[in-house]
């Protein structure tokens, strides 16, 4: 059978006013303070540099269950976010505290390898028990017009993944067109993506808005058409609060409550929890928080 | 036709209208309206505070040297401009000969102030005789993030006089200008755009103690605050608040033309004095020490 995906055209300055529209909403008090925690619970806690170290590694570990602890009844991240050759570090340092490992995989960021070579990673990435792998499409594959050859290396992929959820970085930022976007959020949804995720934090610009909400649209259309949710994951670059909570409208707006947890919707950031904590601490406190109190990695 | 000049607020290099969109009017004594300034809000005062933090690094870090060349600068700078800030007073009421003595006044500030740069260091440091094999040495470094309520009864000199002791010592600061006589503080804020300082070492709001005192007082990531105003209650807040999280707080209510209250110990309240235990060993026969 041959698979015949139509991805609609987009509009990108329809795309662009009703980003626009979304971030002008204000979210205060208590609202802000749920979805502050919220967007804290969904965040995959990243280190991908060359220089990570074991210490590294478990330090992001250690933060990922003590955000804050003299702020009560703060959620954990989601998931700490590593390379292959960290994932047993991880492991060992996660146990029992219900945080998800994930794993890049496929010669991340480039993603320029043999097909042999990302099945093996992906495996050894699960076989060391990441419960989650964030593979990279081939771009070049896919600027070039090869959309098989990208299909088939989600679908190759997503079979070495067994039981471990599949994200499939899409690295926008070298997608040039929303058109693009969209198709490639539909070859890799189809291929069998869990997740669809925006970048790789490598290449700028990472996730942004305009990008996130032709992703959320592919998803819904999928949902409308199959009954099948797939999870959103926009990475790099969201550093603020404040763009979180933008985030989280645009997803409720789009998606609707069914998507508002961390089973289906990711924050793939570094500095974002601490910027949240600064915000917490400030409810917290009564008055404006300094980086002093809050680890620095 | 003679185009008014938009005052707004110094924030990070770059001059922003106040997030809050308040603004208050300024009136000479004829009762005319003479601009509009922004009345800022805590949260111009918390984006200011990023903004000074991150100049941090940046300013600390450069020689001494250097910020004694951006100080003289600034001089140079102010120096042409002196005719625009001689009227800005006169518009807010000071007479001629005061105003010109101002502005001169202040421009002098500034080839004071970068003279010391380099050379307070020498005279607050020191060198510190101990019982153990160490060389053991005391050296003042910046305090970090600093916020002053400037001076209400002068436009210019006060808040001149309050921001270079704070930079000459490698500290970013936050400025809340005089609220009767603020014109001159958004210009001199053009004045430091235009000088090489880095982005964020000065920033300057525009609006009311009344309603900013306290969040000065209580933010977290301020190190010092140093009030130039003369209303008790207020001191007493920013005493009692600054406690809270441990920043240092200071009065600095003063006659600003008076030659006396230009003196390097208003530099050295804002710093904070390191001391290093460095061992050593005698060296060969030659006894040298270290």
């Amino acid at each position: 059978m041959v698979l015949q995906i139509q991805s609609p055209t987009i509009d990108q300055v329809g795309v662009e006013e009703r980003v626009a529209r979304l971030m002008t909403r204000s979210i205060k008090k208590e609202s802000k303070l749920e979805g502050l925690k919220l967007a804290l619970n969904m965040i995959d806690l990243t280190t991908l540099e060359g220089k990570d170290t074991v210490g590294k590694v478990k330090q992001m570990c250690y933060k990922a269950q003590h955000l804050a602890d003299d702020i009560a009844g703060l959620p954990t991240v989601a998931a700490v976010c590593v390379y292959v050759n960290h994932v047993k570090t991880a492991k060992r340092a996660l146990v029992n505290s219900g945080i998800k490992i994930a794993s890049v995989a496929t010669a991340f960021p480039s993603g320029n390898s043999s097909r042999k070579v990302k099945i093996e990673e992906t495996k050894m990435a699960v076989a060391n028990g990441a419960d989650e792998v964030d593979m990279v499409i081939s771009r070049g594959e896919f600027l070039q017009g090869n959309y098989n050859f990208v299909f088939d290396e989600i679908a190759a992929i997503k079979e070495a993944c067994g039981p471990a959820r599949l994200k499939v970085i899409l690295e926008t930022g070298e997608l040039s067109t929303l058109d693009n976007v969209r198709k490639a959020s539909d070859i890799a949804i189809h291929a069998g993506a869990d997740f669809i995720k925006t970048s790789t934090g490598k290449i700028q610009p990472a996730a942004t808005m305009p990008v996130t909400l032709v992703m959320l649209q592919a998803i819904k259309d999928h949902y409308d058409a199959t009954g099948i949710m797939i999870g959103m994951k926009p990475a790099g670059g969201i550093s603020t609060s404040k763009s979180a909570l933008n985030y989280l409208v645009m997803l409720y707006e789009t998606l609707g409550e069914k998507w508002m947890s961390n089973e289906w919707f990711r924050f793939g950031a570094s500095s974002l929890a601490n910027d949240i904590i600064l915000q917490l601490g400030k409810e917290k406190y009564g008055a404006y928080y300094s980086m002093n109190y809050i680890s620095k990695d | 036709m003679e185009i008014l000049k938009t005052y707004k607020l110094f924030i990070g290099g770059a001059f922003p209208r106040t997030e809050s969109g308040r603004y208050y009017k300024l009136e000479n004594k004829q009762k005319q309206v003479i601009a509009n300034m922004c009345l800022s809000s805590r949260k111009d005062f918390r984006n200011a505070v990023v903004a000074a933090r991150k100049a941090v690094e940046g300013w600390s870090g450069r020689a001494a040297f250097n910020r004694g060349q951006i100080l003289y600068r600034i001089a140079e700078i102010l120096e042409g401009r002196k005719a625009q800030f001689v009227a800005e007073l006169l518009l807010q009421g000071s007479t001629k000969s005061s105003a010109e003595k101002e502005v001169r006044l202040a421009i002098d500030r500034c080839v004071y102030y970068s003279g010391w740069c380099d050379k307070y260091q020498q005279l607050f440091g020191s060198v510190n005789p101990v019982a153990t094999s160490h060389f053991n040495f005391s050296v003042p470094e910046p305090t970090g993030v600093v916020c002053v309520i400037a001076d209400e009864n002068t436009s210019l000199l006060g808040l001149i006089s309050a921001i270079l002791p704070i930079i000459v010592g490698g500290n970013t600061c936050v400025v809340l200008a005089s609220e009767s006589k603020p014109l001159c503080s958004i210009t001199f804020a053009e004045v430091l755009a235009t000088s090489d300082l880095a982005a964020g070492v000065v920033n300057i709001l525009t609006g009311t103690s009344k309603e900013l005192h306290t969040h000065f007082a209580s933010h977290m990531d301020v190190n010092a605050i140093i009030y130039c105003r003369e209303n008790a209650a207020e001191i007493k807040a920013i005493a009692e608040l600054s406690s809270m999280n441990v920043k240092r707080s200071f009065v600095w209510n003063k006659d600003w033309f008076k030659a006396e209250n230009e003196n390097p110990y208003l530099i050295m309240d804002v710093q904070e004095i390191k001391t290093t235990w460095h061992p050593i060993e005698n060296i060969g026969v030659s006894g040298a020490k270290y």
